[in-house]
């Protein structure tokens, strides 16, 4: 059986996992590698399909006409009384303030 | 058989009659719970021979409220208030929704010790027409995969019917829990086939409702154009009694639509007569990929299922419904390539606010800076599921790829919408009200069999992606079991806002085939109990 072409080499697979910001060992990036090419060849089927020009991409499937849509919330400041619940969650808060650690500098080229 | 066992249409008379108390129906459910479902699924799980003959639905049961709950129903009744529609009927829900002061876990290490400050709109409007919560149920992480076997929280739920195999998935803990009497209803989400699978695994009644018919507020999201809350139950009447509850426009959903809903429970006994039922030979077939060339190829749905859908077509002949036979639904084989795009590119967009900082799992390790914390919390926070599909989706969403991949797949979504419409268009050639297909390819498949290749699992979505890429609903329902003792379940699809239509189809059904022999088949599990 010939062997296909990768479609996502390491280089690539590197890139895209700093995109991602994942960190990942070499196991994991084994399986995920070689899984996204698996799939990348299952998507080229779509490759296939002839496309005539007028047919415009569906973002949903459902219309959405005027009529069906509800009525928005009104865009009103709302007090909270939770907010100490939510910021209960936060893995690490102090005096106000989600805690970080120093933020990276970089410099736009 | 106890009260657990008995239908939630049946259990809301005798309450109303004063046969029974809420406290008696949810201790029931309780009980089952403590009898057949074994350990809660855990992060730091140690695999133990025992755990494999038990259910495993739930992540978190919640005896405490629910028993409160129920208390309260019975006081509402006493003093003869309105208790709600639902008054006192146990329901468990998918681990993705959020529900206040309760852990919701989305499955995944990432989410363990979150608890939601708030209640998802579904899962409030249950509370709201009197619903008990009896806990909250596993699913494969982040809703990512079709067996369960992914969540982070093992072990993992098993088939009610064997439990070698798996419940299916996403919504598995629902399916499960539902089959085995641990909760009448559950509320599951369905994004390619996640409510319907399962159910057709565990031999409930699982629908997918029309996109824009039930609130996504408080659902942790997926595929956000394609994620679908809806209802598992035992029976069309309960699904139809729980629909009417959750279904319906939301303020703090700008997705659902303004479409009045009806009382599903009043249409079950409808006349079918000249009611026209299709019939897709795309749906008797399965395409799948060699696991080693890649290369494609087709084969006939097994001949059990096959079957089944023949002889669901003669019963609804005989009710007076007409079978029209050849819909071609030719964009049918589309459905998992298009949705391998289209579902990874919402899935890495949703994921990204995962970060460590705000909420959720925080790495423990020390990290130089704000980029590496990112890093290591979301590598140790996500499974391997919920990586492949960021990577992924990032991938085919790049700006170098996007016009391939993404672009494509949202135009091939609009031939897939295309078929439908075509086949129940009323002034069209076949002027459809519902498509009848196999829910799935197979029946349940043992745990361990499929897991891990990503691409064989998606497979065993293709005979229900195709309604969410629509946005149309879509019941599952069991039809009896194969040689090996699995329930098998059949799919009816239908138009936009059809679901009256989909639960009269499926009720008509379970009236004809009321004395089956099938029917009084319980799981092993349960004659335990």
């Amino acid at each position: 059986m010939p062997e296909r072409k990768e479609e996502v080499t390491p280089e690539i697979f590197d890139h895209l996992v700093e995109l991602a910001a994942l960190a990942l060992n070499e196991k994991e990036a084994d399986y995920l590698r070689g899984e996204l090419n698996k799939q990348l060849s299952a998507v080229h089927e779509l490759e296939a399909i002839e496309l005539e020009g007028n047919i415009p991409p569906a973002s949903h499937g459902v219309p959405y006409p005027p009529e069906r849509k509800p009525d928005l919330r009104g865009d009103v400041w709302v007090p909270s009384h939770q907010a100490a619940d939510i910021t209960a969650q936060a893995p690490e808060f102090d005096g106000g303030y989600l805690i970080v650690p120093e933020t990276p500098h970089t410099t736009l080229e | 058989m106890q009260l657990c066992d008995l239908s939630a249409v049946k259990l809301s008379r005798m309450l109303r009659a004063g046969e029974v108390s809420a406290l008696e129906i949810t201790e029931s459910c309780l009980n089952r719970i403590g009898a057949v479902d074994g350990i809660p699924g855990r992060l730091d799980y140690v695999e133990s021979e025992q755990d494999n003959t038990r259910v495993h639905a739930f992540i978190t049961v919640t005896p405490d409220s629910a028993r409160e709950q129920a208390r309260e129903i019975d006081r509402k009744l006493a003093a003869g208030e309105d208790a709600g529609p639902l008054a006192g009927i146990p329901f468990s829900v998918k681990d993705v929704f959020c529900v206040e002061n309760t852990p919701s876990t989305a499955a995944s290490r990432i989410l363990a010790n979150f608890s939601s400050p708030y209640t998802a709109a579904p899962v409030q409007r249950m509370l709201d027409a009197g619903a008990v919560m009896v806990g909250k149920v596993n699913l494969d992480e982040f809703t990512f995969g079709s067996s369960n076997e992914s969540s982070a929280f093992q072990p993992s739920p098993r088939n009610p019917w064997n439990t070698e195999r798996v419940p299916g998935g996403s919504s598995g803990g629902s399916a499960a829990s539902v089959a085995a009497g641990e909760a009448l209803l559950s509320l599951g989400t369905d994004t390619a086939g996640s409510i319907r699978q399962p159910a057709a695994f565990c031999g409930v009644v699982g629908m997918k409702p029309t996109y824009g018919r039930v609130s996504r507020y408080g659902l942790i999201a997926f595929g956000s154009s394609l994620d679908c809350p809806g209802p598992v139950a035992r029976s069309a009447a309960d699904a139809a009694l729980m629909m009417s509850t959750i279904a319906g426009e939301d303020s703090k959903d700008a997705t659902t639509a303004r479409v009045p809903v009806p009382d599903y429970s009043q249409s079950l006994d409808r006349d079918l007569r000249g009611m026209r039922i299709g019939l897709s030979p795309a749906f008797l077939q399965i395409t799948y990929p060699d696991p080693d060339s890649g290369d494609y190829s087709q084969q006939p749905v097994p001949e059990e299922m096959q079957r089944a859908v023949m002889e669901a077509a003669a019963i609804y002949r005989a009710l007076g419904a007409e079978i029209i036979e050849d819909v071609p639904m030719p964009n049918t084989k589309y459905g998992i390539p298009a949705y391998f795009v289209i579902s990874r590119v919402e899935a890495a967009s949703n994921l990204h606010r995962f970060d460590g900082v705000k909420y959720g799992y925080r790495t423990k390790n020390p990290v130089r800076d704000l980029k590496e914390l990112y890093q290591r919390s979301r590598g140790d926070g996500f499974g391997l599921q919920p990586k492949l599909r960021i990577l992924m989706g990032m991938y085919v969403s790049a700006a170098q790829y996007s016009e391939q991949y993404y672009q494509r797949a949202l135009r091939v979504r609009t031939l897939i919408r295309r078929d439908y419409e075509e086949a129940f268009d009323p002034n069209g050639k076949f002027r459809l009200d519902a498509l009848l297909t196999p829910t799935t390819p197979t029946t349940a498949f043992p745990v361990k069999d499929v897991f891990g290749d990503s691409v064989m699992m998606q497979y065993a979505d293709q005979l229900t992606v195709t309604a969410n890429h629509a946005g149309t609903p879509g019941i599952s329902f069991p039809f009896g079991f194969d040689q090996a003792g699995l329930p098998i379940g059949v799919q009816l699809l239908g138009p936009d806002f059809s679901e009256d239509i989909l639960l009269q189809l499926t009720h008509a059904y379970e009236q004809a085939t009321v004395d089956a022999e099938w029917r009084k088949r319980r799981p092993a599990l349960l004659e335990e109990v």
